[in-house]
């Protein structure tokens, strides 16, 4: 387990940074929000590249950073190795010798995936007698990747790995950071500002604004929340974690289950039993008193309305739905509400085009259990 | 070398001898010195900047002067050097070495310096958080990243020292085969009644020296850049 509590002013002008939180032993643990709200900042501090003026960071148990105990263990003995938005890859040595430059270096008694296992795994075969000038920006930063594994970490720490990159590119890179965190057996703290990468890759989320913590938990937990700033989001709502269940390719469909019940989508290319994850956004989930009939929208689903949120600055509500244990977020105007008579506690139909998960983004095919479901009982 | 004497000869060679022991002399503390000026903060950083370029500014005959106080044979430096070691500096090979070692101690710097300023610190930090403690990233990042301004500063200052004049001649005086350098050669040929053929070949021998050096350091500066991936 990673535990953070950092406090750091920043000159005259600059913000004051106060945060503390803990990360599982493996995962993805993402820190999300704004530019300039500190993100970066934790991060060099877990490092050793920065020394806050006060904190403690602890992993597994041993303290990298306790400016009460005055520890501050030097960088090259922490054993986090970091991804930087700009690759940062040695310039005057080789691909390889890049990738193993931190192998070298690793404690002997360090376990971690091979050399070989990592440029399979990353695609990067081919690169290897290569210099970093002559590679593409994802291309150097798939090779980032491989040396900050190969470093044998006790901790990858990535600082928006793909954020210096395009569209083309972070989709190319994407997928390698899905296979990388699903190869890792440790922890993996990750920074961004992009909501689609937090869907994608993170199982927890350390949500921040303005050198505060707002709040941490599971993604899919703190997407179902009205009270953060997630929630005014064009892209707000809940994310849900399923389960390719079948395919039915006469009508065109397949089925994801989730913890409590199951939506309907349109046909996908997953193989029955892996994982999926969507975000199921507010302004696409509509309600209804009774069950709607002659209608066209495939997904009509019993739920329990459990609160009713103003939108402040709208005219506008958030109602949270439970179906089962799984949290939905519906949008509506401030008049549905009324003219339903909608109160907590009322049994809803909840009802979502089967066309609305087009935008959702899946997890990659053939994914890893999740990880609760991983560690042992 | 049928169009050059003897003498002329031995100048050549002697200014060649001069400039790279006054290279390798300074090559290592300038590297350090430049290290402390581009990335050290501490109090005084801005007096030894001063001091290191005080030959840029101070008439080489000054310089001449303090080394010969520093380290002639009764000097605060000269004289423990000859009493323990027996080294003496003043009139020799070895003293023109220092006394030109010192006049382009500026220019190494200033290039390793560059050289210096133009590695990134992000490098080296991603090497420390691959486990290299900080010699082994100055070994591994910082030094091969800096050594075109390394290598700049040396070409510079070896082609500089080829002609130091003011603070050789008064540290180690004008002795054939000893401390007599290039320059040296072609004043002492202006000042014989005709002598001016010695004086235009010698120069002619001067120039076409600095010019290759030159240019040499600009080709190897070039291929480094392109093995650094700088295209």
């Amino acid at each position: 387990m990673l535990e953070v509590a950092l406090r750091h002013r920043f000159g005259e002008q600059g913000f004051d940074l106060d945060i503390a939180f803990t990360a599982p032993g493996t995962g993805v643990t993402a820190i999300f929000g704004p530019s300039g709200c500190g993100k970066s900042t934790i991060l060099a501090a877990i490092a050793g590249l920065l020394r806050p003026q006060s904190g403690r960071v602890a992993l597994g148990g041993l303290a990298l950073l306790d400016t009460e105990r005055r520890v501050f263990l030097p960088p090259e003995d922490r054993r986090c190795a970091v991804v930087f938005q700009d690759a940062r890859l040695f310039p005057h040595l080789s691909v390889e010798t890049n990738l193993r430059y931190g192998l070298r270096r690793a404690p002997a008694v360090a376990a971690g995936p091979g050399f070989e296992e990592v440029v399979a795994l990353l695609g990067i075969g081919h690169l290897l007698a290569r210099r970093p000038g002559k590679l593409s920006g994802g291309e150097r930063q798939r090779v980032a990747l491989g040396r900050a594994l190969l470093a044998r970490p006790r901790l990858l720490l990535m600082d928006e790995p793909l954020a210096a990159l395009d569209a083309a590119r972070r989709a190319e890179v994407l997928p390698f950071l899905a296979r990388l965190r699903d190869a890792a057996a440790i922890p993996i703290l990750y920074v961004t500002h992009a909501l689609d990468e937090v869907d994608a890759l993170a199982d927890r989320l350390v949500l921040m604004a303005a050198g505060r913590v707002l709040a941490e938990g599971a993604v899919e937990e703190l997407s179902a929340r009205t009270d953060l700033p997630l929630a005014s989001r064009r892209d707000a709502g809940a994310l849900i974690a399923c389960r390719v269940v079948a395919h039915d390719r006469e009508r065109g469909l397949t089925r994801l289950e989730f913890d409590g019940g199951s939506f309907l989508v349109p046909l996908r290319e997953a193989p029955p039993g892996s994982q999926a994850r969507i975000r199921l956004r507010a302004r696409d989930v509509a309600v209804a008193t009774e069950p709607p009939r002659g209608i066209s929208t495939q997904n009509v689903l019993p739920a329990n309305l459990v609160a009713i949120e103003a939108v402040t600055g709208s005219q506008e509500a958030f109602l949270q739905l439970a179906i089962g244990p799984t949290l939905l977020l519906a949008r509506v105007t401030r008049d549905s509400v009324a003219r339903l008579g909608l109160a907590p506690g009322m049994a809803l139909w909840a009802v979502i085009k089967a066309v609305t998960f087009d935008h959702a983004g899946l997890r990659p095919a053939g994914d890893r259990p999740r990880h609760d479901a991983m560690e042992a009982p | 070398m049928g169009w050059l004497s003897l003498e002329e000869w031995q100048a050549v060679r002697l200014s060649l001898d001069v400039a790279t022991r006054s290279v390798l002399l300074s090559l290592v503390p300038a590297v350090a010195i430049a290290w402390l000026l581009a990335r050290g903060r501490f109090p005084g950083r801005m007096l030894l900047d001063a001091l290191v370029h005080l030959p840029l500014v101070v008439p080489p005959v000054v310089i001449g002067w303090g080394l010969l106080m520093l380290f002639g044979i009764r000097g605060p430096i000269g004289e423990p050097l000859y009493e323990w070691f027996g080294i003496r500096l003043v009139f020799t090979t070895g003293g023109a070495a220092l006394a030109t070692a010192v006049m382009s101690f500026p220019l190494i710097v200033r290039a390793v310096r560059l050289g210096l300023e133009n590695v990134d610190p992000g490098l080296e930090a991603a090497a420390a958080t691959l486990g290299a403690g900080r010699l082994d990233r100055f070994v591994t990042v910082t030094l091969p990243l800096m050594s075109p301004g390394i290598l700049a500063g040396a070409v510079t200052a070896f082609a500089a020292g080829l002609g130091e004049f003011g603070a050789v001649i008064t540290f180690v005086s004008n002795i054939p085969g000893q401390t007599q350098t290039l320059p040296l050669a072609i004043y002492n040929a202006t000042q014989v009644p005709g002598g001016e053929a010695m004086a235009a070949r010698l120069a002619l021998v001067s120039f076409t020296l600095a010019i290759s050096g030159l240019l040499l350091a600009e080709v190897i500066a070039r291929r480094m850049h392109l093995a650094l991936g700088r295209g």
